[in-house]
């Protein structure tokens, strides 16, 4: 046997640095050439074409690829992705939990996935009944009495959130100027308030991680138009002082909107109406299971209060006797909806999973389903405690908080921490969030993830932080080596992107 | 050089030199422990030259690889420079917050609010008691 190949400690390297079975892939343009082509089309013959000084005559610089190397390349590059259903994906306050394959199923049945929206109302009558049930079952969870599900995500449910607060303060006579955002808020929060035209100040927190109600209560005056709150927020805790907070909002004339992107802790436990909450976006695409990103758009419905409900955006579904009715219009019904958010009437596909995962959990379901988010996050709060610093003491929601205090003294920092946990074959939490915490580490299990994959979870992370001494701190400052690039320059991508491939010159900074 | 003077958001302050005290000019930037916290700088927006601000308010907007901040202006008073270095070059906020990587100037409109702020003594020890 030649000893060369067969040895451990010699690899013969790969010309095209491949690894494995894993490809090194150039871009696209970088590929073929662009005599070729998917399509092999005839060359016209006896036409001349009437183009005259407007025909080109440089290079269009598109790639030239055949119809195997297309499918190739994508494929290769889907290859480098990560995505739920090849594991764990922990990252804090964004829900990540399992896409069950009866909804995708449902889905796809043709009697839904095969409509269109400029189709007569007659035609569409399922569909219709279909959007009036999950109103139902939404409006039932979050015990508010109106429901717009028009809005296409979570940004835009806020924005419409924020869009009803104006348009009712401002038919009140009293339009207000200014937005409060807790300071642990998704960045989303001021950037919605400041769009819809508002001028925003950040509440603080206080020690404990919940908002600091005495510094909110100083802060209402007759110019505040709306506070902002998640709950539980993005510390993974319950806002306790909730009723004592929506009194204080009230008693100022303001408004309480609350982000839903934390709804999967407290569904079917806590109707946020109860809570004195007068207006809140959900995200089917967390809390009900509608895929995330690259597997499907968002949805976020905007649920309110009856005395905002005049002023929810178009169109709405209407039951009478003869069946379903779309109210597209103003002037229909109503004189006081501020209009549409967007065109036609919201992410159909989204209900259609959103309803199938309602029903096959039931109420009963639903109810465990935030029970075992909870008890998830705790378990991973506890696995972890005495490796890694916590800023704030006692049981947590859906998501734990954890810091790099402790990790500090050895050099290790946060950043390290998601870096060697992709190493060990893991998607890393969410780093750096919320901003109220120093080397933020936010994990949300979510609840489908099993007992087992929490614990190589765990036990990744106590490798890690157990690694953290002076004579393997090098190693894991160097993660991860084992992806198909190491770490990247984040500085210098963000100081000097480069935007657009051009001809010739390859890649350039514009 | 003046002595600078440190808010709680990890911005400071201090007197251009000769500046008279019915005209005093201020020079505002954050603080090395600031620009630790939010990493490599990417971008920094600052405020139009002329405008009017008030203690307290969003003067300008830092990037970093980590997240986008606020900064708040610790004095009041009109803008009347901006260094355009730094938005240039952002990373001279990381290596040189005192300096080189100050913000902008303003003509102070009521000087004290200095007294207000907290000397290098009191914000070393306010440093001191977040870690």
């Amino acid at each position: 046997m030649n000893k060369e190949i067969v040895s451990d400690t010699k690899m013969i390297s790969s010309t095209a640095t491949n690894k494995g079975l894993h490809i090194e892939e150039a871009l696209i343009f970088e590929q073929g050439s662009t005599d070729r082509s998917g399509v092999d089309l005839p060359e016209i013959s006896g036409r001349s074409d009437r183009l005259g000084k407007l025909k080109r005559l440089d290079q269009i610089g598109l790639p030239g690829l055949s119809e195997p190397e297309i499918v190739r390349h994508y494929t290769r590059l889907s290859r480098n992705n990560y995505a739920i259903d090849i594991g764990l994906y922990p990252l804090g306050s964004c829900t990540m939990k399992h896409n069950p394959r009866l909804n995708e199923a449902v889905a796809r049945l043709p009697g839904f996935s095969n409509i269109h929206p400029l189709q007569p109302p007659s035609t569409v009558q399922g569909a219709m009944a279909l959007i009036k049930e999950l109103e139902e079952w939404l409006t039932a969870l979050t015990g508010f009495p109106t429901i717009a599900l028009s809005p296409a995500a979570g940004a835009q449910g806020e924005l419409c959130g924020l869009m009803v607060i104006r348009s009712y303060l401002e038919k009140q006579g009293d339009p207000r100027e200014t937005v409060l955002v807790a300071d642990s808020a998704h960045g989303t929060n001021p950037a919605t308030a400041t769009m819809c035209g508002y001028r925003t100040k950040s509440i603080p927190s206080n020690d404990s991680g919940t908002l600091d109600l005495q510094a909110l209560e100083n802060m209402l005056d007759n110019k505040v138009a709306a506070v902002m709150l998640t709950n539980p927020n993005t510390c993974g805790l319950f806002e306790g002082q909730i009723l004592e907070i929506s009194d204080a909002v009230h008693k100022s004339g303001a408004l309480l909107y609350c982000d839903g992107a934390n709804f999967n802790a407290i569904v079917g436990k806590v109707k946020p109406a109860d809570l004195g909450i007068d207006i809140m976006h959900l995200n089917l695409h967390k809390t009900f299971s509608t895929p995330h990103g690259g597997g499907g758009p968002g949805s976020g419905p905007v649920a309110m209060t009856s005395v905002l409900a005049p002023y929810a955006p178009l169109p709405w579904i209407e039951e009478s006797a003869s069946g379903f009715t779309i109210t597209e219009h103003l002037g229909d019904h109503s004189q006081q909806s501020f209009g549409r958010m967007r065109a036609w009437h919201g992410q159909m596909g989204m209900f259609v999973r959103a309803l199938s995962y309602l029903i096959s959990h039931g109420g009963d379901g639903l109810r465990q389903v935030a029970e075992d988010a909870v008890l998830n996050a705790n378990y991973i709060r506890q696995g972890l405690h005495k490796h890694y610093s916590m800023p704030y003491p006692g049981t947590c929601m859906h998501e734990v908080l954890c810091d790099d205090q402790s990790l500090k003294p050895a050099g290790l920092k946060t950043l390290d921490v998601a870096k060697a946990l992709i190493d060990q074959g893991f998607h890393p939490m969410t780093i750096y969030f919320p901003l109220i915490v120093n080397g933020a580490m936010l994990i949300e299990p979510t609840e489908t993830e099993t007992k087992e994959i929490l614990d190589q979870f765990i036990d990744a992370m106590i490798t890690i932080a157990n690694h953290s001494t002076s004579e393997n701190i090098a190693a894991l400052q160097n993660a991860p080596v084992h992806t198909p690039r190491r770490r990247l320059d984040e500085t210098k991508a963000a100081r000097n992107p480069i935007l657009r491939w051009l001809q010739d010159t390859g890649p350039s900074a514009t | 050089m003046r002595k600078a003077k440190y808010t709680k958001d990890h911005e400071w302050v201090r007197l251009e030199e000769g500046g008279e005290k019915t005209n005093a000019i201020g020079i505002v930037g954050i603080t090395d422990f600031a620009q630790e916290q939010l990493g490599d700088i990417v971008f920094v927006e600052l405020p139009e030259v002329g405008i009017t601000v008030q203690k307290g308010d969003e003067a300008a907007t830092i990037e970093s690889v980590k997240a986008a901040s606020e900064f708040f202006t610790p004095v009041s008073g009109k803008v009347i420079n901006i260094n355009n270095t730094i938005i240039d070059d952002p990373g001279l906020i990381n290596s040189d917050p005192r300096e080189v990587g100050w913000f902008f100037s303003l003509e102070l409109a009521d000087p004290s609010e200095l007294e207000s702020l907290m000397d290098e003594a009191a914000y070393e020890s306010f440093v001191t008691s977040l870690s």
